[in-house]
């Protein structure tokens, strides 16, 4: 996890568009992707990521890292399922085909199949979703953009405070665990377990309390330059919301609507071959 | 209860969630039991909920846990966020009677913020987790309780020691409100 997903400016119509327009859509895709069961839905949904993965113009080095990670991890969770709850599929669709032998009383079924698929088509949809919004969303503007729609600009104000910190701290911390383990002090698998919770507390308190420190420093500086005496403030960083950004608003709104439609219409999440 | 939203509870949430996130990095793995690992981050929640109230617990719960997954995982388990918020503003209901910032927090105190750690804990891992992934998911059941129960245990561990030493150490450079002795 050497190097984490950033913003990277580019002029594309995704990055054009305002924060909050693409948080909305985006909320409304991972809605619609928890929600739904439809294979038919979620196959949908992943062309469309794809589609605005080209759009976006994002190079395979920006998210390939973290999305082979992903990937790996994915693969456990599904083998997990598997022998946690290896008759999962026929409970949900209420046939049973078998069709190979695994090990001992393990037997894989197509029904079993058909919904591990499914949760892969879901990750799949939702994944590109979320590497899309952070890759895309500058976040100056979207802090200032959270405002215009009505949220409280201290809660703004918070979100954009964590943003602009995240690489200070980073950076805090990798310094902090260099001087760590320059005095000694092992980090590896090799310690044991009461050592490594030694050692965890060795990094966190230094990176705690300056934290703590920072929080003082920064809350007087804001307190001096009089935040939050006022209802409203101004922007440098806001964007107003364009026609582009209704339409997109709008057609996320109606895809989730129709999509989730589309999928309780047979009464239930599930889209169901077998019957 | 501290309801208050000043200056400091912004700039708390915002570098809180900032800490956590980055400390979303350091983990212990649990076992074979896919995405549990003891976390760091949950003493570093307990810690900043106890000092600065249930909003700052709250809001660096669910910023710090979304933003973490997003940045280092790449994906959002948004039933796993929400625990964590809920978490943090239980934790953060009791943190007048903690008094971490009033240079109190020995003893008694330390032994009422566990109790509250661990209801809390179990409320956010054993209840709304397992509930969440089962309706948003579909997960089998047996599963997600099992790795609700992990995240319970691991959970509890790492806020009853790093948390509650975290509260002691701040305590004690942060200075009694009550040193000041009456002279006769």
């Amino acid at each position: 996890m050497a190097r984490v997903l950033t913003y990277e400016e580019k002029d594309t119509a995704i990055h054009r568009l305002c924060g909050v327009t693409k948080l909305i859509a985006f909320l409304a895709w991972s809605v619609t992707s928890m929600m739904t069961y439809d294979t038919r839905i979620l196959a949908v949904m992943f062309v469309l990521s794809l589609v605005l993965y080209r759009l976006s113009k994002t190079k395979w080095s920006q998210v390939g890292p973290i999305f082979k990670f992903i990937l790996f991890f994915l693969c456990i969770n599904l083998i997990a399922i598997f022998f946690f709850s290896p008759g999962q599929g026929t409970k949900i669709y209420g046939t049973d085909t078998p069709l190979f032998h695994v090990v001992g009383p393990y037997v894989m079924n197509a029904e079993q199949l058909f919904y591990e698929f499914n949760v892969l088509l879901k990750y799949m949809t939702v994944v590109p979703a979320i590497f899309m919004f952070i890759v895309t969303t500058n976040p100056s503007e979207f802090a200032a953009s959270l405002n215009r729609v009505g949220i409280s600009y201290k809660i703004g104000y918070s979100i954009a405070i964590a943003l602009r910190y995240i690489p200070d701290v980073q950076d805090d911390f990798n310094q902090i665990k260099n001087a760590q383990a320059a005095r000694g002090i092992e980090m590896s698998k090799k310690a044991t377990f009461g050592s490594r919770i030694k050692n965890t507390a060795a990094i966190m308190f230094p990176l705690v309390f300056s934290g703590m420190d920072r929080i003082d420093v920064v809350s007087n500086a804001m307190e001096l330059r009089g935040f939050g005496k006022k209802k409203k403030r101004t922007w440098y960083m806001g964007k107003k919301l364009e026609k582009a950004d209704y339409a997109v608003i709008a057609v996320s709104l109606l895809f989730m609507v129709i999509a989730l439609g589309i999928t309780y219409a047979d009464g239930n999440r599930f889209y169901n071959p077998f019957v | 209860m501290k309801l208050k939203f000043g200056i400091k509870e912004v700039v708390a949430a915002g570098i809180g969630t900032a800490l956590f996130v980055a400390l979303t990095e350091v983990q212990i793995p649990l076992g074979f039991i896919p995405n549990t690992a003891l976390q760091p981050r949950a003493a570093l929640l307990a810690f900043l909920a106890a000092v600065f109230g249930p909003i700052v617990g709250g809001i660096v719960g669910l910023l710090g846990h979304a933003l973490g997954d997003a940045f280092f995982y790449g994906s959002i388990w948004w039933s796993w966020v929400f625990p964590e918020a809920v978490f943090g503003i239980v934790v953060g209901l009791f943190a007048n009677k903690f008094a971490v910032k009033e240079g109190e927090f020995s003893g008694k105190n330390i032994v009422l913020f566990n109790v509250v750690q661990v209801i809390a804990n179990a409320v956010a891992w054993i209840v709304v987790a397992p509930v969440l992934d089962i309706v948003i998911y579909a997960e089998p059941a047996n599963k997600v309780f099992l790795q609700g129960v992990w995240a319970f245990v691991g959970n509890i561990i790492i806020a009853g020691i790093l948390g509650s030493l975290l509260g002691y150490a701040y305590t004690k450079i942060s200075g009694k409100s009550s040193s000041l002795a009456k002279e006769d």
